[in-house]
């Protein structure tokens, strides 16, 4: 079995059924992580005696006959906003260093291991999740696994690397505007972006309370979905999530996409996408015999509302710390958190009023159509510390410009698969996207895709 | 002769004073660039009309 590349299923199959250890696949994993991330820079703490400790308590209840969840032994790492008992939650910056330590760990961490999985390490992320790149100042940049001279995509960018690296079959990371989909994308694995309100957010460092989501990272969309599955469920601890039924997606992912509505999107996603993006969206719409186009009413303005709610929130939230603490921010991050507290009041509740009616425009199109194909990001991954680049003739901050096609969907919260395209030299994800809970059609897809080989993620050389 | 000083500076000086921030001068230029991204997007978002009635859409659950 090799357990750089195996996928969460089979290790928890293999773990179940007594073929491995759980001690021996997390020993894998730190020993895996030890060799890669001097390079990759995903991982911020390694947790070797929490997760051998767990590990053996694992090995122990399988030697007892008392069976164990449906990620029995899985070694899974988190984006280093969500709390971990025991050390502090950076959430990407210098100043939380001096936070005391997570008290608990973060909801979504207590039901993955409710279902055997075991915790190995926190994961790098751009600071305080303001970010598309993957870049910090702080704990150095996050590589990507493909090309290590190139951005792994943020702002969960350790989250893409631990994944795409094969140090770890299954991450945690969080997307405000695209910080799933976006290192999904540029490391060229699958990410889930729930529903705004299903999955809870509880224990875990927010950035913007409106438009926050935390969600999984794998190689498959059976492991996206097994890691979903075992998450879902209402957590009173977080106000925003929803109180639904657990809606378990595995047993409908071979259902296929027999009756699925498929369309492209048009329109505003057709404009500033590289060779690549285009390609991707071709290839996936081909495959899904999309040949509908839809428009996706005001897409722009739902980007520019995104943004500017963005801009307030995230000061509103940092206000203190710019007050006292403003020469421990990357300077970026700063001057973008400065500039966000100044943004006159109703301007943001103008946002939030144009937030509603893009929902209503959005919920009549999907009366008529299952899934719409978008791209996930215009490109693919660009240089560590590029600053611009060129679309449509025009030079364009990278940094800007990353979430042009994640920000209209991620506003109004709907679900979204990013899945990935294995194209050369490095690979590019698509979105794929669907009505408010809705995400068993979304996975139902993406299986589909990787039946018909599209949709893979493609293992790096090194 | 001096150039007029930009509003944008005199807001961005008056709202760090309200505000309580202090922007080194240094920052001045990022900060700026900022403000004016945001504030030609929040620009966008205004001019699309609305009826007095469109509830905002924060999600709240008492």
């Amino acid at each position: 079995m090799d357990m750089t590349w195996s996928s969460a299923a089979e290790i928890a199959a293999a773990v179940s059924s007594g073929k491995r250890t759980a001690t021996s696949v997390a020993e894998a994993a730190l020993a895996r992580i030890a060799a890669r991330n001097g390079e990759l820079n995903a991982f911020t703490a390694v947790l070797h005696e929490r997760a051998l400790q767990r590990a053996a308590a694992i090995d122990a209840a399988l030697a007892r006959g008392e069976p164990q969840g449906p990620l029995a032994g899985v070694p899974f790492a988190v984006k280093n906003l969500i709390d971990v008992a025991g050390i502090p939650t950076l959430a990407g910056s210098k100043i939380n260093r001096s936070h005391p330590p997570a008290g608990r760990d973060a909801t979504l961490i207590e039901r993955l291991e409710a279902a055997g999985a075991v915790l190995v390490g926190a994961l790098n992320m751009g600071e305080y999740a303001y970010d598309f790149t993957g870049e910090n100042v702080h704990h150095a940049n996050s590589r990507n696994p493909h090309n290590p001279d190139h951005m792994t995509g943020g702002s969960s960018g350790g989250s893409g690397g631990a994944v795409a690296g094969g140090l770890v079959p299954l991450a945690l990371g969080s997307d405000t505007n695209g910080s799933i989909r976006v290192p999904s994308s540029f490391c060229g694995i699958f990410g889930l972006k729930p529903t705004y309100g299903r999955l809870s957010r509880a224990r875990s460092f927010p950035f913007v309370a409106s438009l926050d989501h935390l969600g999984p990272f794998a190689r498959s969309t059976r492991d996206l979905a097994l890691a979903y599955d075992a998450m879902q469920g209402f957590d009173a601890a977080d106000p925003v999530c929803a109180d639904r039924p657990v809606e378990p997606v595995l047993p409908l992912l071979e259902q296929g996409i027999g009756g699925l509505r498929i369309a492209t999107a048009g329109g505003y996603f057709r404009k500033g996408n590289f060779p690549e993006a285009v390609e991707a969206v071709e290839r996936v719409s081909k495959a899904l015999g999309a040949t509908r186009e839809v428009e996706i009413p005001e897409a722009g303005r739902a980007r520019a509302a995104a943004y500017v709610i963005t801009a307030t929130e995230g000061a509103a939230l940092h206000l203190d710390r710019l007050r006292n603490q403003a020469m421990d921010f990357d300077p970026a991050v700063r001057d973008r958190l400065i500039a966000g507290a100044m943004v006159p009041s109703a301007l943001v509740i103008k946002a939030q009023k144009f937030r509603r009616w893009y929902r209503e425009q959005m919920l009549a199109l999907f009366e008529t159509v299952d899934v719409i194909i978008a791209p996930a990001t215009p490109c693919t991954a660009p240089m560590i510390g590029q600053q611009t680049f060129v679309i449509d003739g025009v030079e364009l901050p990278v940094r800007a410009n990353v979430g042009i096609y994640t920000q209209p969907i991620s506003f109004i919260g709907l679900p979204v698969v990013a899945a990935p395209l294995p194209l050369s030299p490095l690979p590019i994800a698509v979105q794929l996207i669907a009505a408010p809970w809705r995400e068993d059609i979304l996975l139902r897809t993406a299986a589909a895709l990787e039946q018909m080989g599209v949709a893979v993620a493609p293992r790096p050389q090194s | 002769m001096t150039a007029p000083p930009d509003p944008l500076d005199q807001f961005i000086e008056a709202a760090a004073r309200s505000l309580n921030l202090q922007v080194a001068p240094e920052w001045l230029p990022a900060v700026k660039a900022n403000l004016q991204v945001t504030l030609q997007l929040g620009a966008i978002v205004e001019q699309f009309q609305l009826p007095d009635e469109a509830e905002p859409a924060p999600v709240f659950k008492a």
